[in-house]
């Protein structure tokens, strides 16, 4: 009996923070999509899948699935090859020069938060000589160039800032399923005349792949987030002209500058679902045989 | 000769990362010495001299103090919190067998796979209906609600791992359950639990989304991510840049400092929730 109250004690505060934080919020937001509630009145209109159709027709919102699209492709493969590349540098032939100093330098933006980081890139980016890159390329005798204000900059701008402060996390993951590879596997096909290309991707690569795949579902998942740095970064919070946008600051929007709490539920319904498919369809994709070594 | 130039092309491939990473965070640091004049002349300029002035207005004028302040207030009470209850909920959800377990695990779990986007407007009525909106409690409440599921599901397996036969003899000896969580099994599970503080007090440190939505009024209440977007904002306006530098600095530096001096415990926390 002591034993059933002990259970009960130890879990009733957890579970109910949780189920009234976390749970009942979640619960709410798939109730709150199919109303047109704009926070005022107290009772829910529902008005079925409305919001839906209206979200479908909405260009904001295709845009902000073009960037995720364009997001979703581009930051996991540039951050896991450079990743992959400094990982295999630190770690060939028992670690380079220096190797625990930039393991330490590389890891570090990952402790920043992504919100210092985006104001601190906003002065990196500004558009004449006082910005660090436009002031470098003018002393080179180069054209600044309009980093978050030109249409087909400011993505890949935004995308180059969370490249750069990823890297590093993955950097030490992969270094550390790296080092596991036992290294007589090296050293047999370096006596077979294996060149190092053919020893990265013909053992290290499929023997971390297990690594690989978890670093593409964290980063798939960053991809479908980008708020802060979208928020902070970005002129006109997805601008310029939506070129930057996101579901999340769509939602934010929707939600806190213009009261439309139904529409904007709808839409974290949407990003939702759409996380789920890709969870599902990278581990679908990637799943591969298990190599015990 | 071919593993000299192997080495040597490494060695520059590296330095270039690093230079990339250190650069803009030095040159911050420079910007904040500098006058209004010099930020917005040549960016590759030292500054003239260490007005150290700048520092004080940050401080000061733009409550970089406060808002400091207020967050390691709240990322104390908020991991503090979190720590506490996710382990007791590990505990007992590794360790005992009642009707019911595996729903509460699994409900604990599920939580990670949804958006917090998706909660975003529900829970900002849920906190203004509790009267917490615009307060500190509510702020940390929220934190320790959505740092449970992670926490929970790496502790669960931690406590799942130790050896039953220490809380065994405890109990034999007339240990109280409680007692033998709090002096026995939760001493055994420091590794753990180290790993997972780590892991929380960053995520709360950096965390921009909650605060903004859940702390939207009282400027003396803010947190340092808001405070830093604002002062971005605001710099633009009363164009006191130095300032903002000053208060970058600021924040970035003893983050930095603390990394060095505990990066071992920080890479081997942030990525031990990887491997698993």
């Amino acid at each position: 009996m002591r034993r059933h109250g002990f259970v009960a004690g130890f879990l009733l505060l957890p579970v109910a923070l949780y189920l009234v934080f976390v749970i009942s919020p979640y619960a709410q937001a798939f109730q709150i999509a199919l109303t047109d509630w704009r926070g005022v009145s107290a009772g829910l209109n529902y008005v079925g899948l409305d919001n839906f159709r209206r979200l479908f027709g909405n260009d904001a919102f295709w845009q902000a699935i073009r960037n995720h699209a364009v997001l979703l492709v581009a930051l996991p493969l540039a951050t896991i090859a450079l990743a992959l590349a400094f990982a295999y540098l630190l770690n060939a032939q028992g670690g380079v020069k220096g190797s625990g100093f930039y393991r330490v330098v590389f890891f570090l933006p990952q402790v920043l938060a992504v919100a210092v980081v985006g104001v601190l890139f906003k002065a990196v980016y500004r558009p004449d000589s006082s910005g660090v890159l436009n002031g470098a390329l003018m002393k080179v005798g180069l054209e600044p160039a309009g980093w978050l204000t030109d249409q087909r900059l400011a993505l890949w701008s935004i995308i180059a800032v969370m490249v750069w402060q990823a890297v590093g996390f993955y950097v030490v993951l992969f270094s550390a399923g790296m080092a596991a590879i036992p290294k007589d596997v090296f050293e047999a096909a370096a006596l077979d005349g294996a060149g190092r290309l053919t020893l990265f991707f013909r053992i290290t690569l499929p023997l971390i792949w297990d690594t690989v795949q978890v670093g593409w579902i964290y980063l798939g998942i960053a991809a479908f987030d980008a708020f802060a740095l979208v928020n902070v970064l970005s002129i006109e919070q997805g601008g310029p002209d939506g070129a930057t946008t996101v579901l999340a600051t769509e939602i934010y929007k929707n939600a806190f500058g213009y009261s439309r709490f139904g529409y904007a539920s709808a839409m974290g319904v949407a990003l939702f679902f759409l996380t789920l498919t890709f969870a599902a369809v990278t581990m679908r994709v990637t799943r591969r045989e298990r190599i015990v070594y | 000769m071919r593993r000299r130039l192997f080495g040597g092309l490494s060695q520059a491939v590296l330095a270039v990362w690093a230079l990339l990473i250190i650069g803009p965070l030095i040159w911050t640091l420079l910007a904040s010495f500098k006058s209004n004049s010099e930020i917005f002349g040549d960016a590759l300029q030292l500054p003239g001299e260490l007005r150290w002035d700048n520092w004080l207005r940050a401080w000061e004028k733009a409550n970089v103090g406060t808002y400091l302040l207020n967050t390691v207030v709240v990322v104390f009470f908020g991991v503090l919190g979190t720590m506490l209850l996710s382990s007791m909920a590990a505990y007992v959800l590794a360790r005992y067998r009642f009707p019911g377990n595996r729903a509460i695990y699994f409900l604990f779990v599920s939580g990670m796979a949804f958006p917090v986007f998706l909660a975003l407007v529900p829970l900002f009525f849920v906190v203004d209906g509790l009267g917490l909106l615009n307060s500190h409690v509510g702020l940390v409440l929220v934190y320790i609600a959505y740092s449970l599921p992670f926490t929970v599901f790496f502790l669960t397996s931690f406590f799942r791992g130790l050896p039953d036969a220490v809380a065994e003899a405890a109990m034999m000896d007339g240990a109280s359950h409680t007692r033998t969580f709090f002096q026995i099994m939760l001493p055994m599970a420091k590794p753990g639990l180290v790993s997972l503080t780590i892991f929380n007090v960053l995520g709360q440190w950096n965390q921009y989304l909650l605060p903004l939505v859940l702390l939207p009024g009282d400027k003396n209440k803010w947190v340092i991510t808001q405070g830093i977007a604002d002062i971005s904002t605001i710099a633009g306006y009363e164009a006191d840049w130095p300032a903002l530098f000053a208060a970058l600095s600021m924040t970035v530096l003893p983050v930095v400092v603390a990394y060095i001096v505990f990066q071992r415990h920080i890479q081997s926390g942030l990525t031990s929730g990887a491997v698993k």
